[in-house]
């Protein structure tokens, strides 16, 4: 999971709380879940948080760290204190994401076709040519119904305005959802009684509109597409939702070694001879697909793959080179974006941001270092950030002199205060941090479920929410 | 379906069976121990579940004596042996991890819960809870997972490749059992028939759980020939050479491709020498050598499977 943060020490009034106003009064929507809180015996909740625990184990939705012991898995700590968003402020959030994700696929298109938003000015041609992430070997291909990223999980924050703001978008491979679906399951096994009590919208279909998505988007001629979910393998971080979403699609869950290419046709390797493979849904980055075309040392990928693809033989999603749009660099123009393909206003804001290759961006963030998000525009999971407010004067400076070699690796933000959720830490509520990742589908269609993926910073004041640094995660209800 | 999935399924049912199988013979073995019998013939069984999970060198290779608590240990709990219980729900559950998509989900939770269950065992554990009690443990899994499997799974060929595994290293697990006779020689000529001879079969027969067939079957005392009959030529005891040996060969007909012919064939030509064999024959010729035979006839077949369909897959 990419990363999200955000600062602001203690917590003060301003922070906007999603259960609490002002006044310390419960907000309408979380009415129902406080009553029954305040209803249920404590010794039936700390039961049920530790039947939680067994469960997910049991069920081993754990998760593997990187630079730990290999093989180490972690279950990621759930709470059982729901995110809570009114109906009507999904509405407006969902066309929001919808609107971006359109805009981000229109920019994708033209940015490997006519490259008009160049020509036009609204974005600067070196910000394009000078991105890793632009890939040269899909100028000019063509993607069935010219989607590229079939899969969008769009980071939102809220912020002490009380307004929600983009953080990130991610168009490559985010990841996440299966907890979403997996906290929903348990919520409805541990507390019923609360599904039965409100009118909470349900998420369980996300597989369904995924396999449809994929289906939507097969070669023309294919009439029943086979459709395949590539994996890195079962070391991989994200192993289990790879093989959870294949097993609720109903499709193979393949490695690089059961896939092969031949007459620029991809093929899996079957028990009965070789069969034909029409859309692939790839976890796997862009580097390591075709050891042919990108990576020579990938043992992960398809020798010949890209060229299949290259062809209109296979549909990957997400595209190659989606990266280029979910850069952080490249952030900052997404509104503009949405105004120049859409005609629209955009319905989300976003963080102002700074490049710190821009001279001027560059010279205001040294100055306020200490104010200030600096991250690096490639990075992801929450590493290699400098959070300002919390940073020692020592950090700062060692942060100053990695931006002064390589400016146009960064960008800054202002800090965000992140929403508060009350959470369970030990057997009491602490407010704690929390970030949302919906995800948004799109393929013939664009879909999304109404919810997203509610990551919780569980140390008190952290804004850092990521799974791999202590984050935790929670039900998201969408309530009517 | 994938090849690599086959092969996983494969050996997924492969480990969890042979599982079980130790633990019956770990269990006999144990019991049998508990008999009152002459001091010289003390840890004697001991060598017996060595000798049939073929793993009596590895053994020595470690530890000098066989006793029974060594054994045991090696047996049941020891990481390093690559047939131990604690190895098999290892490999079980990582074959099974490898394959997610392809079961259901309750076969899985059986297996990774049986080895969160068994990560936390030692041998303290495993005596202050019975020695007994453990192996009914690991049985009681390995059943829990074939129940889960035959209640829960799409009749695919997936279900079809686990099958296959569950029946091949049945069969191969039940040939040793029965060639244990040769490696526990009895003391002495006057002991043929006594008590320890009757023990020693009667335990043959628990650890495959067919004593109460046998009765059933035959109404009689136990003799070597009837119960190597039961366990070799019977088709309705589910642990027979022959029982195996007919779903072996229904379900390499169910999957058959283009080069599984031979495969086949050889499940087939075992299958009929089993259908139309009979006990006296195997006798005069020597049941040691029988077994010896099938051994390596069902190694080849396995083989065999090995190629006709996991050929492209990296086998684990």
């Amino acid at each position: 999971m990419s990363q999200s943060q955000s600062q602001s020490r203690s917590p003060s009034p301003s922070l906007y709380n999603e259960m609490y106003d002002g006044e310390r009064n419960v907000r309408a929507h979380y009415d129902a879940f406080c009553t029954w809180l305040a209803e249920t015996p404590s010794d039936r909740i700390a039961q049920n948080r530790h039947a939680a625990d067994l469960l997910f184990h049991r069920v081993g939705i754990t998760f593997a760290v990187y630079g730990e012991a290999s093989g180490t898995e972690r279950l990621i700590p759930f709470d059982i204190v729901p995110h809570v968003i009114p109906g009507d402020q999904w509405e407006l959030l969902s066309r929001g994401l919808k609107q971006r994700v359109q805009a981000l696929n229109r920019f994708l298109h033209d940015i490997y076709h006519g490259q008009e938003i160049v020509k036009a000015g609204k974005i600067p041609a070196e910000q394009v040519q000078h991105n890793a992430q632009f890939r040269r070997e899909m100028v000019g291909v063509d993607v069935p119904g010219g989607v590229y990223a079939h899969v969008a999980g769009v980071d939102l924050v809220r912020h002490s305005d009380g307004e929600y703001y983009v953080l990130e978008d991610n168009l490559r491979t985010p990841s996440g959802v299966s907890y979403m679906l997996e906290n929903r399951k348990m919520m409805m096994r541990l507390f019923p009684e609360l599904f039965a009590n409100q009118r909470i919208r349900p998420v369980d279909h996300y597989p369904d509109l995924l396999l449809e998505t994929l289906r939507g988007v097969a070669q023309r001629g294919a009439d029943n597409p086979v459709i395949v979910l590539l994996t890195p393998g079962h070391y991989n971080s994200a192993y289990f939702e790879h093989a959870f979403l294949a097993q609720q699609m109903g499709i193979e869950l393949v490695e690089g070694a059961d896939l092969f290419v031949a007459n620029n046709t991809v093929f899996m390797r079957t028990t009965q001879g070789p069969q034909k493979v029409d859309v692939i849904y790839r976890r796997i980055d862009d580097d390591f697909l075709d050891p042919l075309a990108f990576r020579p040392d990938s043992m992960l990928g398809v020798p010949g793959l890209l060229s299949a693809y290259r062809a209109g033989r296979v549909t990957l999603a997400n595209a190659i080179g989606t990266g280029v749009a979910d850069d952080k660099s490249m952030y900052p123009y997404v509104p503009e974006m949405i105004r120049f393909y859409l005609g629209e206003e955009p319905l989300l804001n976003n963080v102002p941001t700074y490049l710190l290759r821009d001279p001027a961006d560059r010279a205001y963030v040294l100055e306020h270092l200490q104010e200030l998000v600096v991250k690096e525009a490639q990075g992801s999971g929450g590493y290699g950030m400098l959070v300002g407010p919390t940073s020692t004067r020592e950090e700062r400076e060692r942060y100053r002199q990695r931006i002064l070699d390589a400016p146009e690796r960064f960008i800054a933000q202002p800090t965000l205060s992140l929403s508060m959720v009350p959470t369970f830490v030990g057997d009491a509520l602490g407010d704690r941090h929390v970030d949302l990742r919906p995800y948004v589908l799109t393929g013939s269609d664009i879909a999304m479920v109404p919810g997203g993926l509610t990551r919780v910073a569980l140390r008190e004041g952290s804004l850092v929410v990521n799974s791999s640094q202590g984050g935790g995660v929670k039900d998201t209800w969408v309530a009517d | 379906m994938l090849s690599r999935v086959a092969s996983n399924l494969y050996w997924m049912s492969r480990y969890v069976e042979r599982a079980e199988n130790t633990a019956r013979v770990l269990d006999v073995a144990w019991r049998m121990s508990l008999l009152a019998k002459e001091p010289r013939l003390q840890d004697q069984e001991w060598f017996a579940p060595l000798n049939i999970t073929g793993t009596l060198f590895p053994f020595s290779g470690r530890h000098n004596i066989v006793c029974a608590r060594e054994v045991l240990h090696f047996m049941a709990l020891d990481p390093e042996n690559p047939s131990s219980i604690y190895t098999c729900a290892r490999q079980a559950r990582e074959n099974a991890r490898s394959v997610r998509g392809s079961i259901t989900s309750e076969m899985w939770e059986v297996l990774n819960a049986t080895w969160l269950e068994m990560q936390q065992m030692d041998e303290e554990k495993m005596e202050s809870r019975g020695i007994s009690a453990f192996f009914d443990w690991v049985k009681e899994r390995s059943h829990l997972f074939r129940g889960v499997t035959f209640g829960t799974m799409h009749r695919d060929d997936a279900y079809e490749f686990t099958r296959l595994g569950t029946h091949m290293e049945r069969a191969d697990s039940t040939a040793r059992i029965l060639d244990v006779k040769y490696h526990i020689l009895l003391p002495s000529v006057k002991d043929v028939g006594g008590a320890v001879d009757y023990y020693q079969w009667s335990a043959v027969l628990r650890s495959v759980a067919a004593f109460e067939a046998y009765r059933k079957v035959y109404r009689d005392v136990i003799t070597p020939l009837k119960l190597a009959e039961l366990l070799i030529l019977r088709d309705d005891i589910p642990r027979s050479l022959r029982f195996c040996l007919r779903q072996v060969h229904d379900t390499l007909g169910h999957v058959q491709n283009a080069q599984s012919g031979e495969t086949l064939r050889r499940a087939g030509q075992m299958l009929s020498q089993l259908q139309y064999g009979r006990i006296s024959e195997i006798f005069s010729a020597g049941l040691h050598e029988y077994l010896t035979d099938f051994l390596d006839s069902s190694q080849q077949l396995s083989t065999q499977i090995q190629r006709s369909f996991f050929a492209s897959a990296v086998v684990e």
